[in-house]
């Protein structure tokens, strides 16, 4: 849920790994941030709305993630996926630390990109070069990819 | 008591008002600096700017001592979160969400949300009442029993007219507690007391007996078997 760059590069990466992947926004633009040959599923819809989760059949997902922007849609679909829905797998972005840390401690999975991405700023602007910066990003790159 | 309103649009602002008159202590949430401003010119110094969401708001609003917590936004999600928070980090008692998908209510129920408000469903079932639909209305929910108060127009030819209560077999917990004849006369029923086509019937019931309950009140007599 959330066809941002975030949400569409996790849709991408998860249909290259061989997932069947549906990857729903309430605005139709949103997918310009898909690649022409995504092999997934578009749908556009509201995804707070219980009606559209059925529809779409999130009850019988084994996986479901929200991604928008808005933390409070976020949480209300991750809550409503695995509470009402029973989806066994639910995570979700929460950009606000205090309500990300609230919402894992009632068993969600959840993520705060806020923290480390302050963090990450610091270390490069306190780096004494530009090579040392781009060396610092390079390390960060990696650890992504392990 | 002490009131936090979260939402300091039209909802909130007549709240927070009738809230003052009635001498509680309410403080409004408003994240629009300009309406925050209206609200305090109106009603004083009972504002604070910032967002209902956040903890960090909640905690200056003393959140902690409030006895109440109403989220009345125009956003379900932000309501539910709202009431969420209060209840998770700062232990408010009673959370009250406004919802505009009725949907919403159920969902909210579970998620420990104390009582929803919907205009939407308020609105239904008001036009459910003025129509002569075989349809039961549920009226509220009794927090954390189950149980729930519903209404029921007793049709023409509905198997109980002209029976005593006590002759209606109820689904499982379910209880017939008020009566209201065509002459607008409220009535507790006894055992004794006869049912007529036309009585509104308010009854307590749980949930999941809901459909039962509509069977044994409105349901046409059985075909008779020789």
């Amino acid at each position: 849920m959330g066809c941002g760059r975030v949400g569409a590069a996790l849709a991408v990466d998860l249909a290259r790994d061989g997932a069947q992947v549906m990857i729903l926004d309430i605005d139709p633009s949103a997918f310009r941030f898909l690649p022409e040959d995504f092999p997934g599923t578009k749908v556009v819809g509201n995804g707070i709305d219980l009606d559209v989760l059925r529809k779409i059949g999130v009850d019988r997902m084994d996986v479901f993630v929200s991604a928008t922007r808005g933390d409070n849609r976020n949480v209300m679909a991750a809550q409503i996926a695995r509470h009402i829905l029973g989806v066994p797998v639910v995570a979700s972005r929460v950009f606000d630390p205090l309500r990300e840390e609230m919402y894992r401690n009632m068993g969600l999975r959840t993520i705060n990109p806020t923290r480390v991405q302050a963090k990450r700023l610091k270390k490069i602007i306190e780096a004494e070069s530009e090579e040392e910066a781009n060396e610092i990003v390079a390390g960060f790159m990696r650890q992504e990819e392990s | 008591m002490y009131i936090i309103v979260v939402g300091g649009g039209k909802v909130g602002f007549y709240l927070a008002k009738e809230l003052v008159e009635a001498n509680h202590e309410v403080l409004v949430i408003e994240e629009d600096p300009e309406k925050a401003k209206e609200i305090a010119d109106e009603l004083g110094d009972i504002v604070l700017e910032g967002d209902g969401c956040e903890a960090s708001v909640l905690d200056k609003a003393g959140t902690e001592r409030a006895d109440m917590l109403l989220a009345v936004t125009g956003e379900d999600q932000d309501n539910l979160v709202a009431c969420q928070v209060a209840k998770q980090r700062f232990n408010v008692a009673r959370t009250v969400a406004r919802i505009n998908n009725p949907k919403n209510e159920e969902i909210f129920q579970k998620l420990e949300v104390d009582i929803t408000v919907s205009a939407t469903s308020a609105i239904m079932a008001h036009i459910e009442q003025e129509l002569p639909t075989h349809h039961l209305i549920p009226l509220m929910r009794l927090k954390g029993t189950g149980l729930e108060i519903v209404e029921v127009r007793i049709p023409e030819d509905s198997r109980v007219v002209g029976q005593p209560v006590k002759n209606i077999l109820l689904p499982y917990q379910s209880m017939i507690s008020l009566i209201v004849g065509e002459d607008a006369q409220p009535k507790v029923p006894s055992g004794e007391t006869i049912i007529h086509a036309g009585d509104e019937v308010v009854a307590v019931t749980m949930h999941e007996s809901e459909e039962a309950l509509r069977e044994a009140l409105m349901a046409p007599p059985p075909p008779r078997s020789f």
